[in-house]
């Protein structure tokens, strides 16, 4: 992605907020046309770090170059203008829908005609028109955060920034605006980043992620490269890697090492030196369930009897939560759970492959 | 009873043959209490603005201040004013006491504190991002400021409301400063304080009624006001 | 909003405006005159006042307040001139030289009020010492000014006549209030008050309050009109002063004051003795 310009650049940038440090990224680019969400569990720094893009942060320190153009006091406002910032509560002005989603214009002087054609687009994009003169105070949840972002939209940003857009909002809403969003950001170009602890919105949106974590990006890539190879737990979780397993290394060798787990053992796939502390994850789906136990075992398949602690029935699959001297989370067909006759209490074979184990860093 | 039933009569009286003193007394109480709360608004929302954006050493001291201020009592108020405006006070060069200037200072220092106050609090309680809001949508510092104004502009309002029924309301700092001067200093308050002593309860009740009368009158328009403005 | 903004622009404007149509008057041809609330609560100086702006062209600032305030303000040079009634208090602000001139006015007299029932039995008693040991000896609630107005210092002269020290007792109340405002405390409370005339004349139709004690030469009060000293304080309005104190003592001035209240009363508030001796008065 080097080739392409960065619209915007970050370096050094550091936040404190009553002497700790909130944010300290080195570095960070976004490229024109992307979006990259940052994720990152709360108090994280995803929010102080959207803020301090948009120069919001007065104790924010470092440079930001925006179209490889410094950002200083004097531009300030100007770079504003560039860009727009949605956040988590539609934060709508005690006035109609229309003059709201004018306001960003109205700041930038912009004649009224022209005030009007953008206006009236930018309602019709988040499908708002017929609202144009309700009070903003008697809008829905979701119309309310429509007209926000269609107020940010109208002012035809080059930068938008987005911190939990969705978070208020209930799940039907929800995925109606994503969905009006995410064209709305294919049509218009413009480069996102967003803050969002949802796991959908991030592989939705998200051309690269970012992870964050103590104020820091401790990954930044390919969405799916971060989906695949997750570097701390966070991200893990994230990329829906459930089980979570910490223990010590026993014994190591040809690119295999066994590990405990509480009172039981499981086998890795991967280099580690014996007595390394070590956490690694798996997903639900790649942990299959058997009654009996298999008539031979291959190489590097670890297995445990369980017993089943609760199941969960989700549409076709389920969630059976299992413990097995530590607790595992596996998602399985409904059909297995009928065929295997699982039920609460009862006692299950767990199986999952020692390359499915996804090793985390440190 | 009879003697409120005597007060309504005369209040009823006087009111429909339009006496002279009591509209002269009537106007001058919402001449000085009319033009202390202009004044006190000014200040105060401008003063509570400022105090609420920006970030100073003592920015708390400072709203608790306020905040104490807003019962600030008139009769206090009232003294400290006369002393200062004494012949041989410090402020005696304005040669202002005893006269409705005196009495519009003492009743802009009763009314500041509380319109001061409530701009602070109504800004306060709004989303703590609105700030940032506005300026993330390219709002200068200005338009930034005076959008805030307008988003807190009802409760404003009820402070408006506040200040202006603590001055027209209070006697203290007025027959301290104004000194009741028949003709030229007596307001509604004053009036009725002194027809009371003097023993004329319809007259006083006629004034005290008039007094009501006009503090309905005025917080009614802009209970209409705030209210025509929440329901929109 | 825009209308709402547009008449608040309207209001704010007219309130500008305003600002220029307070009335104000030079302060040369301003006085400020102190004086006991008896004075203006009786109307009295409603009477007054406007004959003297009017012959003068002064404007007069009148300050109605206790007694004691009203000394107070002249000592400090806040007043022009006073008319007052505490002639013991004015004889050492005289003899101070706080005052350039004191001269005569008019009296009234005290008078001893209470419920017509009279549970001290004091109606008919020759003196006010006398009728001041029999509240005392009945414990029937008796209320003072205590707010060292002249009344007030006239009370406490008699107090110490009669050899009593009323302070600390429950039988005995002190307002802080004005004259006609204590009046009704007492209506209100069954008790014995001193009082002077002019003011129980002017309340009287609203009280249920009986003369009881009256015509002791001790019960006389006599006003005086004070020129505050210029000579202590160069603010002092000396010529407005003067020119108020000449007025007090005019023969038409004296004339109004002995007319004054009888066609409401029946009879006169305030007795003219301007020119007198006050030896005359049994001072």
């Amino acid at each position: 992605m080097n080739h392409k310009a960065a619209v915007l650049e970050v370096k050094g940038l550091r936040v404190s907020r009553g002497g700790a440090e909130t944010v300290n990224v080195p570095s960070f680019s976004l490229f024109s046309r992307e979006t990259v969400a940052l994720i990152g569990p709360n108090g994280s720094g995803k929010s102080s770090f959207l803020l301090s893009l948009a120069c919001l942060l007065p104790s924010a320190e470092g440079d930001i170059f925006f179209n490889g153009e410094l950002i200083n006091r004097k531009k300030l406002t100007e770079y504003r203008r560039s860009l727009a910032m949605v956040f988590q509560e539609p934060l709508l002005f005690d006035t109609t829908v229309y003059k709201n989603v004018a306001s960003g214009l109205i700041f930038r002087s912009v004649s009224p005609q022209e005030i009007r054609k953008r206006v009236e687009s930018s309602m019709e994009r988040f499908r708002i028109s017929h609202l144009a003169e309700r009070s903003a105070r008697k809008l829905s949840g979701g119309e309310a955060q429509r007209t926000s972002l269609a107020r940010a939209f109208a002012t035809s940003p080059v930068l938008l920034l987005l911190d939990e857009p969705f978070a208020a909002l209930d799940p039907p809403t929800r995925k109606n605006l994503t969905d009006d969003l995410a064209l709305a950001l294919r049509e218009s170009e413009i480069a996102t980043v967003m803050a969002t602890h949802d796991q959908f919105d991030a592989l939705y949106f998200a051309d690269r992620l970012a992870v964050m974590q103590k104020g820091a990006i401790v990954q930044m890539d390919a969405t799916f490269s971060v989906v695949k190879h997750p570097v701390n737990e966070f991200a893990a979780a994230f990329a829906g890697m459930e089980n979570i397993l910490k223990g010590s290394v026993l014994k190591a060798e040809n690119g295999m090492f066994s590990m405990s787990v509480g009172n039981e053992t499981i086998q890795v796939t991967g280099v580690r030196l014996p007595g390394e502390q070590v956490t690694v994850c798996i997903r639900p789906e790649q942990i299959t369930l058997a009654n009996s136990r298999p008539d031979r075992l291959l190489s590097g398949q670890n297995q445990f009897l369980c017993r089943i602690v609760r199941i969960i029935t989700l549409g076709l699959y389920s969630r059976v939560y299992l413990e097995c001297g530590f607790v595992l989370v596996s998602a399985v067909a409904n059909q297995t759970v009928q065929n295997l006759e699982l039920s609460h209490d009862g006692k299950v074979y767990a199986l999952f492959d020692s390359s499915a184990l996804h090793l985390l860093d440190g | 009873m009879e003697l409120v039933f005597d007060g309504i009569v005369t209040a009823w009286q006087l009111l429909i043959s339009l006496d002279q003193e009591l509209l002269a007394v009537t106007i001058l109480s919402l001449k000085v209490s009319g033009l202390a709360t202009f004044i006190s608004v000014l200040i105060g929302i401008l003063g509570g603005t400022c105090t609420v954006l920006a970030e100073f050493p003592g920015k708390r001291l400072l709203i608790s201040l306020v905040n104490t201020s807003m019962g600030l009592p008139p009769v206090v108020v009232g003294l400290f004013v006369t002393i200062m405006l004494w012949r041989n006070g410090p402020l005696n060069m304005l040669d202002i006491l005893y006269t409705p200037t005196a009495m519009v200072i003492a009743q802009t220092i009763i009314a500041t504190p509380i319109v001061t106050g409530i701009t602070i609090a109504s800004l306060q309680s709004l989303p703590s991002n609105m700030k940032l809001q506005i300026l993330a949508l390219g709002a200068s510092r200005i338009q930034m400021v005076w959008i805030l104004i307008k988003e807190a502009r009802l409760a404003l309002l009820a402070g408006i409301m506040a200040g202006f029924g603590g001055v027209i309301s209070e006697v203290g700092a007025s027959i301290m400063v104004g000194g009741n001067i028949k003709g030229y200093t007596r307001v509604l308050t004053t009036a009725t304080v002194m027809e009371t002593s003097m023993g004329n309860f319809d007259k006083a009740i006629a004034f005290g009624l008039v007094l009501l009368l006009v503090c309905f009158i005025i917080n009614y328009f802009l209970t209409r006001v705030q209210q025509k403005e929440r329901l929109r | 909003m825009k209308r709402v903004m547009q008449t608040l622009f309207a209001v704010a404007l007219s309130l500008v405006m305003m600002l220029g149509s307070l009335p104000a008057v030079a302060s040369t041809k301003t006085i400020i005159l102190a004086t006991t609330t008896s004075t203006q609560d009786s109307g009295l100086l409603d009477a007054l006042i406007p004959l003297f702006e009017k012959e003068s062209h002064y404007f007069v600032k009148t300050i109605a307040v206790g007694s004691g305030q009203a000394m107070a303000m002249g000592k400090k040079g806040e007043a022009d001139v006073l008319l007052v009634h505490s002639p013991d208090a004015e004889k050492k602000f005289m003899q101070d030289s706080y005052g350039s001139s004191r001269k005569l006015v008019m009296h009234n007299d005290f008078i001893i009020v209470g419920p017509a029932l009279d549970p001290a039995g004091i109606k008919g008693v020759k003196t006010s010492a006398e009728a001041f040991k029999k509240i005392a000896a009945s414990g029937k609630l008796f209320i003072s000014r205590g707010d060292n107005s002249g009344t007030h210092a006239k009370e406490k002269l008699l107090w110490k006549a009669a050899g009593l020290t009323p302070e600390g007792n429950k039988w005995f109340q002190q307002t802080g209030l004005g004259m006609g405002q204590t009046l009704n405390v007492a209506a209100e409370k069954k008790a014995y008050t001193l009082t002077d005339r002019a003011t129980y004349l002017a309340l009287k139709k609203n009280l249920n309050l009986s003369v009881l004690v009256e015509g002791d030469a001790r019960l006389l009060n006599v006003y005086h009109v004070i020129e505050v000293n210029a000579a202590k304080w160069p603010k002092v309005n000396s010529a407005g002063g003067k020119a108020f104190s000449d007025f007090m003592v005019s023969g038409k001035t004296q004339a109004v004051i002995g007319s004054f209240g009888v066609d409401k009363y029946g009879s006169p508030l305030f007795f003219p003795d301007a020119g007198k001796r006050p030896e005359s008065l049994g001072l």
